[in-house]
């Protein structure tokens, strides 16, 4: 093995270890000799999951209060590391907490951050971390120079989550040192945007919607087909700038990543922001009225047309076969 | 309220983006323009400072060879001036070195609260600000979807993975806000001439005082072991809807026995 120690940030999603925590520990298991989990509030719940993807042990900073998590993870990790007790390498999943805490935790401990991570190897006595790049047609391979440990933000859906038949971890408190101003920031109250049917990162099949819909209206096409499909909706970055649909919709490179059995981008040119979060999709259907669109150039099967046509008559279809 | 905003210029991404073969990194010739993801900042900072009846937007920027281009676009906004840090040896700094030296900058302006952009449209990082913000001790909100300040506290809507939080945090603090916060305004022609004549600051890294040691490529902690082309994906079929087009869809869904 490379490495002797790893931390894996464990995000948390409605009390257990979010996914793209699970990728990590799944892959940190088979790159390090121990691998560590830390997290924030009740580590008890998420003990049993952390423990058979990998970790011995989950070491959490405590209840937070309505604190956010950057500040006293970072604060908590940088202290271990300051006295030595660090370890080799930090796995952080690219989240919002996540992206919060390797940025905080970079600064405090003087060590550069790498992002955007789709693969890690072993290679010269250290880690290599692989980044999609242009879209995803080229890919940068990096590593870190200075001393460790280094920090490695990881996209989601960049590895497989697999348990181990192993207990579940140990849980430890690690000590949040005074954050002074840095932890100012309060959560007042938290909003969920839900829609029906399954969850946009875990569907079969995922519709998406962007600009060439014309305008908010035709989101519904989107809505319709995904129903019909039994699968999610989807968005362009565009379209949610522009408020047609919220966030909680948008898929690419600053929302979700998606690895649907079918993604169908409908009037999406293929920004090189969109296509990060949806070109691992084991099968992808493009309609777009421009056949020099970049979408094209991924599509299983594209459609040069207008979705105002081909959309209605899509749905009809469905809706005819019950 | 004194604001201080982030922004980077940025070659056109209109335009297709290069590494030099040699440093790896990405090549920043040709003329430079504001990141778009910049303007909103920029906006939400004038509007912020307009509604606090006084004060004013400072830019505050790192760019090779004292290029202004994309700044004069935000002074055109309505900034009132500009830090810009221009120093042959920034070339190759990492997110971190940045931070460094634009954290140094911000202090000068001294400003109630920094906004900043979640990530460039170019490098996409996206851990700058908080960089930034644990070096001056700020607390920090990222992600932010509306903002808004009254009796020196900033209340924020920071998106989550369900939906969003309200999140509350006293000034001097530091926000990163997402495209479509606010609607970026056009540059009047009134604002573009007054543009030309607002002060920009060009500071040195030595000027900062920060150590060359910590900034460009001798700086950076990490180095690209390589650059490859990705495998490709196998390209499909393309067909013009003639009015078929949605049995062409069905027939590839049951195919897949999707339906």
């Amino acid at each position: 093995m490379a490495l002797n120690k790893i931390w894996v940030v464990v995000d948390r999603a409605n009390d257990k270890v979010a996914p793209a925590s699970l990728e990590l520990l799944t892959k940190a298991r088979e790159l390090a000799g121990t691998v560590e989990a830390i997290t924030w509030g009740d580590a008890a719940a998420l003990a049993a999951d952390a423990g058979s993807h990998g970790a011995t042990t989950i070491h959490t900073v405590g209840d937070l209060g309505s604190g956010l998590p950057g500040p006293a993870v970072a604060a908590a990790m940088a202290a271990q590391i300051a006295a030595g007790s660090g370890p080799d390498a930090v796995f952080v999943p690219q989240s919002y907490d996540g992206r919060d805490i390797a940025g905080r935790l970079s600064a405090k401990t003087d060590r550069p951050v790498l992002t955007n991570i789709v693969g890690l190897e072993e290679g010269d006595g250290g880690l290599i971390s692989e980044h999609a790049i242009f879209g995803g047609t080229e890919v940068l391979k990096a590593r870190f120079t200075g001393s460790a440990p280094g920090i490695f933000v990881v996209r989601a859906k960049s590895f497989a989550a697999e348990p181990a038949a192993a207990g579940p971890a140990a849980v430890a408190t690690m000590e949040v040192p005074e954050l002074g101003t840095s932890g100012g920031a309060i959560v007042l109250s938290s909003h969920v945007e839900e829609s029906e049917g399954p969850k946009l990162d875990e569907a079969a099949v995922v519709v998406s919607g962007g600009r060439g819909l014309g305008e908010a209206g035709g989101y519904k096409l989107i809505e319709d087909l995904a129903k019909l499909l039994k699968g999610a909706a989807g968005a362009s970055r565009a379209i949610v700038d522009a408020g047609w649909v919220p966030y909680s919709h948008q898929v690419g490179q600053t929302g979700k990543t998606v690895k649907p059995t079918v993604y169908i981008a409908c009037g999406i040119s293929g920004a090189t922001q969109h296509m990060v979060g949806m070109k691992n999709s084991k099968n992808i259907i493009a309609i777009n009225k421009d056949q020099e669109a970049p979408i094209f150039s991924i599509a299983d099967l594209g459609i040069v047309g207008d979705v105002h046509k081909v959309l209605p008559k899509l749905i009809e279809a469905l809706q005819q076969r019950g | 309220m004194n604001v201080v905003v982030c922004v980077k210029q940025i070659p056109d991404p209109a335009a297709p983006g290069k590494l030099d073969p040699s440093t790896k990194t990405l090549t920043r010739e040709g003329k430079l323009i504001l990141d778009e993801s910049d303007s909103y900042g920029v906006e939400m900072g004038l509007q912020l400072a307009e509604q606090a009846g006084g004060g004013e937007v400072t830019l505050v920027s790192m760019a090779p060879n004292g290029e202004t281009s994309g700044l004069r676009t935000a002074l055109a906004m309505g900034a009132a001036k500009a830090i810009l840090v221009s120093d042959p040896s920034l070339a190759g700094s990492d997110a971190l070195g940045t931070a460094k030296v634009l954290a140094a900058a911000i202090k000068r302006a001294q400003p109630d609260l920094v906004i900043a952009a979640t990530e460039s449209t170019d490098g996409y990082t996206g851990t700058l600000p908080v960089q930034v913000a644990e070096i001056l001790g700020l607390p920090s909100v990222t992600f932010s979807k509306k903002v808004t300040v009254s009796e020196g506290k900033v209340h924020v809507e920071r998106q989550t993975e369900a939906g969003y939080d309200e999140v509350e945090v006293a000034l001097p603090a530091l926000i990163t806000v997402t495209a479509g916060v606010v609607e970026p305004r056009y540059p009047s022609f009134k604002g573009i001439m007054a543009a030309k004549g607002k002060p920009v600051d060009e500071v040195t890294v030595a000027d900062l005082g920060v150590a060359a040691s910590a900034v460009g490529s001798a700086g950076a902690g990490q180095e690209v072991v390589s650059v490859q082309p990705a495998e490709a994906r196998q390209g499909g079929e393309i067909v013009v809807d003639e009015g078929d087009g949605h049995e062409k869809i069905v027939a590839f869904l049951e195919q897949l026995k999707v339906i």
